[in-house]
């Protein structure tokens, strides 16, 4: 009796699990296949399996190839420094704010109006650095104020209900978020004011010949490395990161310590917005352009690289973040070029994903993640 | 009929408290009382109300109606923030570390309230040369402790807080039973050293033993109220919790 009823399942689950099976065999496959064309086409692209997988290409030069890396990482330390706000109130509150993307996109927004009206008082131009540090200063103001706001009116009254309906409401809120800024700067794409001619120039790094780096990425990962070793010593290393990682783990005995969670989730919800907020400047900084959606992409790929390094894991975010961008900087180029598929360079959108993908099936706990157990998940 | 120690006021105190989980009533006009430095021990069935009891007196819980007393204090409406900073903490139900956290991390955060600096090292060291296990492990993250360990680690964090009254919550449930006897030595050390105790325990046999004073809880109600002696001696409830 009770295996008859229970056999049904069975099969429903080893239906699906062939499912997972077939689709992992063909990541591996495309993937497999991608990277042969490619070690074919640049031993050289006349031989004969070069050929048959896309005739006519040719091999990809070391200068460029190292310049998709760079600018993948560049890309990859943003979404490692959005991808911190999610892992961090996903640690704490156990739910994915989805309206993290949107209070990366006020901080470009914000930056974007400082640096326009410091440009029309001539401000920007003269005392660039100067003018740069406030608008940073600006920038992570509204950032941080925002995902505090956040939290006390959409969050906090919903604390101890099912973590769906925190979740749903994220996606409500985002959506809020996006429409107040297009109601109040337009729906049209602003530019960021022209950056000094030596920020665009290129540098030489490391004193490695060839090795150049444009100053504004330089910048990028100067800034981004400080935030996060920061960041780093403020959680690991002080008393507030202390209470912050026992709220994360078990609020009821946090409290028991005598610590205040509430103010430790606001906390937890600043920090993650001030992380959003430098990531945005600098994102600003390097596309000077920004429009209501801008938000929407690197959110969803900072989600994305929060599951890839292991939700909730800060070091994974980061890892995750670099992976996702180099990946899908150099993914393109590299697996589907030289099968032949036409306008790679359109694609990275759906190498990010289909990482994003493949790391579910082949490790949920992500690549950093640690598993967790039934009662850390209850 | 209660004992009471001569002429002082309880540091904590129940009056006519009742308590709901929703609709359920919980505890029902319980009267409690814990004196400076006595080791008292509460005894009762599943669901009879222990837990509940511990997370009032902490301030997890809030009483419909009724009084909690700390040192002649209304304190009802006061966080539990309030009260460990008062020197009422507690030993949570399977010690409850931060697993993730490492074994010194969790001792620091029971002083987390605590600014002297001087006294939270000396304590440190009070506490290391009570387990000198706990200061081999210091750098471990808790998780990977044995429940012994654990044990002792979740006492060190609960005396970090300078304790005046240590709430104990089933402190023998899931050790090894060799440890079940080490553990309530301990706790009488602890109490020697002039800390009020008020204990949970399902082992009642072992808790009269060391006690002063205990209370049999029944859904909600206190229904014996004497000293351990007496407890130990009473019929009925030999029957029911000290096996014959």
């Amino acid at each position: 009796m009770t295996t008859a009823t229970r056999a049904p399942t069975a099969t429903q689950r080893t239906n699906v699990d062939r499912f997972l099976t077939l689709i992992r065999i063909a990541l591996i496959t495309f993937v497999t296949v991608g990277l042969l064309a490619f070690i074919a086409q640049q031993i050289s692209p006349t031989n004969p399996f070069a050929e048959w997988a896309n005739p006519g290409a040719d091999r990809l030069t070391g200068s460029a190839f190292r310049e998709l890396v760079i600018s993948g990482l560049n890309i990859g330390v943003m979404y490692g420094l959005i991808a911190l706000g999610y892992s961090m109130v996903y640690g704490v509150l156990g739910f994915i704010n989805f309206a993290h993307g949107e209070v990366f996109m006020w901080s470009v927004m914000s930056g974007w109006i400082t640096s326009e009206k410091l440009f029309e008082a001539g401000l920007w131009e003269d005392f660039f650095i100067p003018a740069l540090l406030f608008t940073v200063l600006v920038s992570v103001t509204v950032s941080t104020t925002l995902a505090v706001v956040m939290e006390r009116v959409a969050y906090r009254p919903l604390r101890g209900s099912p973590r769906l309906i925190p979740l749903i409401t994220s996606i409500g809120v985002s959506f809020f978020l996006q429409n107040v800024a297009i109601g109040l700067f337009g729906p049209a794409a602003k530019r960021y004011p022209q950056l000094p001619e030596w920020m665009s120039k290129r540098y030489e790094v490391f004193g490695i010949p060839g090795l150049e780096v444009e100053g504004t990425k330089i910048l990028i990962f100067v800034v981004s490395t400080i935030s996060m070793v920061g960041l780093w010593y403020y959680v690991e290393r002080t008393k507030t990161g202390k209470a912050m990682r026992a709220v994360a783990e078990d609020k009821e005995i946090a409290a028991l310590m005598g610590i205040d969670v509430d103010k430790t989730i606001v906390r937890t919800f600043a920090v993650g917005g001030a992380m959003a907020g430098v990531a945005g400047i600098l994102w600003g900084l390097l596309f000077r352009s920004v429009v209501a959606t801008t938000g929407f992409l690197p959110g969803i790929k900072a989600f994305t690289a929060a599951v890839l390094g292991g939700v909730g894991n800060l070091g994974g975010a980061m890892a995750g973040g670099i992976t996702l961008g180099v990946g899908e900087s150099v993914g393109p180029l590299v697996l589907l070029e030289p099968l032949g598929i036409p306008g790679v360079s359109q694609l990275k959108d759906a190498v990010a994903f289909v990482l994003l993908i493949a790391v579910l099936l082949f490790k949920p706990s992500g690549l950093f993640g640690e598993r967790l157990s039934a009662e850390d998940r209850a | 009929m209660s004992v009471e120690a001569d002429g002082a006021t309880p540091i904590l105190e129940f009056r006519n408290i009742n308590t709901h989980y929703g609709a359920v009533h919980i505890l029902k006009d319980v009267d409690l009382a814990i004196y400076p430095g006595e080791l008292v021990c509460l005894l009762g069935g599943n669901a009879s109300g222990k837990s509940t009891t511990l997370k009032t007196l902490l301030g997890m819980v809030t009483p419909t109606t009724g009084e909690v007393v700390l040192d002649g204090e209304v304190v009802n409406d006061k966080p539990t923030s309030y009260r460990v900073e008062r020197g009422v903490t507690m030993v949570p139900e399977n010690r409850r570390l931060f697993k993730r956290l490492t074994v010194k991390e969790n001792l620091e955060l029971g002083a987390y309230l605590r600014t002297d600096k001087d006294g939270i090292a000396n304590d440190l060291e009070r506490i290391y040369t009570m387990f000198p296990r706990v200061k081999e492990r210091l750098s471990q993250r808790a998780g990977t402790l044995s429940g012994g360990e654990q044990q002792m680690v979740a006492m060190g964090r609960a005396l970090m807080a300078q304790p005046r009254v240590l709430l104990m919550d089933e402190p023998s449930m899931g050790l090894a039973p060799a440890l079940v006897q080490t553990n309530f030595a301990l706790i009488e050390e602890i109490h020697d050293s002039g800390v009020a105790i008020f204990m949970v325990e399902q082992n009642a046999n072992m808790a009269l033993s060391i006690a002063d004073r205990g209370w049999v809880l029944q859904t909600g109600r206190v229904v014996l109220d004497d000293t351990a002696d007496a407890l130990m001696a009473n019929p009925e409830l030999r029957a029911s919790y000290l096996g014959g």
